[in-house]
């Protein structure tokens, strides 16, 4: 219960300083530009909260200077060498002299660009704070198991970032991804091509078998679309098919637990009619969305926080444990109540939605 | 041994190397129209597989071995599509119940295709032999295939002394392959579906030869040939990297045009462009090639990048040949290093991407 206090007071905090914000962020934005820090605006403006933006601003400093100094070294030979490999890149690309894998991954196109193109949203937008990435084995494979929240599975390619960025052993993230995803056009390419693929045990049970590090939602449909009163409470996780498969491979289970992605869209309606005609599972009303139109589709710039937690091993029980299913739903719960517990700590921990 | 289809380039191809096999006797080549292509010295005996009379071919002959490759996609020589279908279907059944009645057949080998697994956005990524196609395929070759296989599992299980083995083939390429999927890579510009990049693999015809070799002999030691077995080269392409390694210009249609110019065409009859084409173009198709290698024993020559690439080699360049890509980004690489400065160095990048 003091959880469930803690939500409402940050989100009345939120409210108000949700429209200051983005003309914050476009001030930092143009002032990168410029090249000269404006930190009195900022504090003008989030009077509210003065220490954290004094810490943001300290944090934007330090990358302009960063980029700076990158740019200036490049001057010399940095640059041509940079523009040296963009264009081996680019006639790699052009000449389709790059592999994928069976599920369709493109490695090279994944880190080079999609990466790059994540990874502004990961660090400027939502600031994500990755906690215990060092719970992911170096090598092996292993079944990472996260909460799913947000009406769009934004969380999910955080969490692909997270782990792509943070991890030492440099590990990919291969996503379980709903059907849906397959179905539709342009985003079934895109996720094919992040190495994502369908969430069944047949392509789960390959990747872990080729020691692939794989990512898992269970809660899918139930806990993305589900409405903002009931954020921060799991859903039920599936039908455990996910414990099975890795009983069946031995790899470990990792909890992880996502704050933030919760309130990027507050669903506080379902446009249950509109979502059949469209094929969806749930058509989201949010306060901006669908009346501010495209405007209103974007995120809430929340602050989020992704703990790894402790793994589970999975490869002391005998083969046939995999089709006993007291000792699977056993399984799920643990791995259910662990999440549910970081994700309350968590949430005592954080001090703002925001910030 | 008895080889049907032989008036197809790879009937024809299989006959010739079969001959040079020392457990091979005779070859009996059967179609219903005479080869345009030599045989090698194998008998050629007109018939249809849809009359019986090719139960008495079988009889006549002796066969011990039959290589069932009559199962298309396309006909030959601009036959309907209901020709198609009576040939893969009726002519089958034909073939089985000759097989059943001749005591004298010890092996079936039947030529099928990955088509019986559909292609579908909720299919899992790769199939196995016992993947169950989520969609069984509408119509089409693909349907074909689907019940083809249903009459050989049915003769297998009534002669059980009868070793079957049942090859499904990923798209064949290579310099001589007629398939619809080779008709496709040889249109000037590539018609795609717009927002999807579908995962295809290829086996190269050198490759379907020597694992047809394989199928009608007896099995080597530690391997067994009888059974489903999906062959296909190792690794897989998109259809961008096929466009691009091939030259040729995609033009992306949004699915409902595509499929409404795949009927188009096809009313027209200038290429067979069917559904389940299309389909595969949409979403792929990848098989498991697991008990190819390690129950049949079969280790193919050529990749599926292999195979693409020698059929890019025989099919020459199209409008945009790799090569010439590579120059122009080259010279773009080129241009700055003369100048030296930062400014012309930076225009070329953006307008390269």
């Amino acid at each position: 219960m003091a959880d469930a206090k803690v939500i409402p007071f940050d989100d009345d905090r939120s409210r108000g300083s949700a429209v200051t914000r983005p003309p914050r962020r476009r001030g930092a934005a143009s002032r990168r530009k410029n090249g000269e820090p404006a930190p009195v605006r900022e504090i003008g403006e989030a009077g509210e909260v003065q220490p954290l933006p004094a810490r943001a601003a300290g944090q934007d400093d330090a990358v302009v200077t960063g980029e700076e100094q990158g740019r200036q070294d490049g001057g010399g030979g940095g640059l041509e060498r940079r523009i040296a490999g963009g264009l081996s890149f680019l006639r790699r690309r052009l000449t389709g002299d790059y592999e994928v894998d069976d599920f369709g991954y493109d490695e090279e196109l994944t880190d080079q660009v999609l990466m790059s193109l994540l990874r502004p949203v990961y660090e400027k937008y939502f600031r994500v704070e990755v906690k215990g990435v060092e719970n992911i084995p170096a090598e092996g494979g292993a079944l990472i198991v996260a909460n799913h929240s947000g009406t769009l599975p934004l969380d999910g390619l955080m969490m692909q970032v997270a782990v792509h960025d943070h991890h030492p052993a440099g590990r990919h993230l291969r996503l379980l991804a709903a059907d849906l995803v397959f179905v539709l056009p342009v985003v079934n390419e895109l996720a094919r091509k992040l190495g994502h693929t369908l969430a069944c045990a047949e392509d789960a049970e390959r990747l872990l078998g080729q020691g692939e590090l794989v990512g898992v939602m269970p809660e899918g449909f139930k806990g993305i679309g589900k409405p903002f009163s009931e954020r921060y409470k799991l859903q039920r996780f599936g039908r455990g098919g996910f414990v099975s498969t890795a009983l069946r491979q031995g790899a470990p289970i990792i909890p992880c637990s996502i704050v933030g992605a919760e309130e990027i869209y507050p669903m506080i309606g379902n446009a249950k009619t509109l979502a059949r005609v469209l094929g969806f599972p749930y058509f989201p009303l949010t306060p901006t969305f669908p009346w501010l139109g495209p405007l209103g589709a974007i995120p809430l710039p929340t602050k989020w926080t992704i703990q790894f937690g402790e793994p589970i091993p999975t490869d002391g029980f005998p083969p046939e444990a995999a089709e006993d299913p007291m000792l699977m739903f056993n399984l799920t719960d643990q791995v259910r109540e662990q999440i549910q517990h970081t994700l309350y700590k968590l949430l005592v921990q954080r001090r703002s939605v925001f910030f | 041994m008895l080889v049907t289809g032989v008036a197809r380039q790879l009937g024809g191809r299989f006959v010739r190397r079969i001959q040079r096999d020392p457990q091979v006797d005779r070859v009996v080549a059967v179609d219903a129209v005479p080869p345009e292509h030599h045989l090698g010295g194998a008998d050629f005996i007109q018939a249809d597989i849809r009359q019986p009379t090719i139960a008495r071919v079988l009889a006549e002959t002796g066969a011990d071995t039959v290589v069932h490759l009559d199962v298309t996609g396309t006909a030959l020589g601009g036959g309907s599509r209901t020709t198609v279908k009576e040939t893969n279907v009726i002519g089958t059944m034909q073939l089985l119940g000759a097989c059943q009645k001749s005591p004298s057949v010890k092996r079936l080998v039947v030529k099928s295709s990955t088509n019986v697994y559909g292609s579908a956005p909720r299919d899992p990524a790769v199939f196995t032999e016992t993947t169950s196609a989520k969609s069984l395929p509408s119509g089409g070759f693909a349907k074909d295939a689907v019940e083809v296989e249903g009459y050989v599992r049915g003769f297998a299980r009534r002669r059980p002394d009868v070793a079957v083995c049942v090859l499904r083939f990923a798209n064949i390429l290579g310099p001589t392959a007629e398939t619809p999927l080779a008709a496709y890579f040889s249109l000037p510009v590539l018609p795609t579906v717009f927002g999807y990049d579908p995962r295809l693999q290829f086996v190269h015809e050198d490759d379907v030869i020597e694992v047809l070799r394989i199928g009608s002999h007896e099995p080597e030691r530690g391997t067994l040939n009888s059974g489903t077995f999906n062959i296909a080269g190792d690794g897989v392409l998109l259809l961008s990297q096929c466009s691009r390694r091939l030259g040729r210009p995609t033009v992306p249609l949004l699915l409902p045009a595509v499929t409404w110019a795949g009927s188009l065409v096809r009313t027209l009859g200038m290429t067979d462009f069917s559904p389940e084409q299309i389909r595969l173009l949409t979403h792929g198709r990848v098989v498991s090639t697991v008990q190819m290698r390690e129950t049949l024993g079969f280790l193919p020559r050529y990749t599926t990048a292999g195979t693409f690439e020698d059929f890019a080699r025989s099919h020459g360049p199209g409008l945009l040949p790799p090569e010439a890509v590579a120059g122009a980004v080259d010279r773009i690489a080129a241009l700055p290093l003369p100048g030296g400065g930062h400014a012309p160095a930076h225009p070329p990048t953006p307008s390269a991407n």
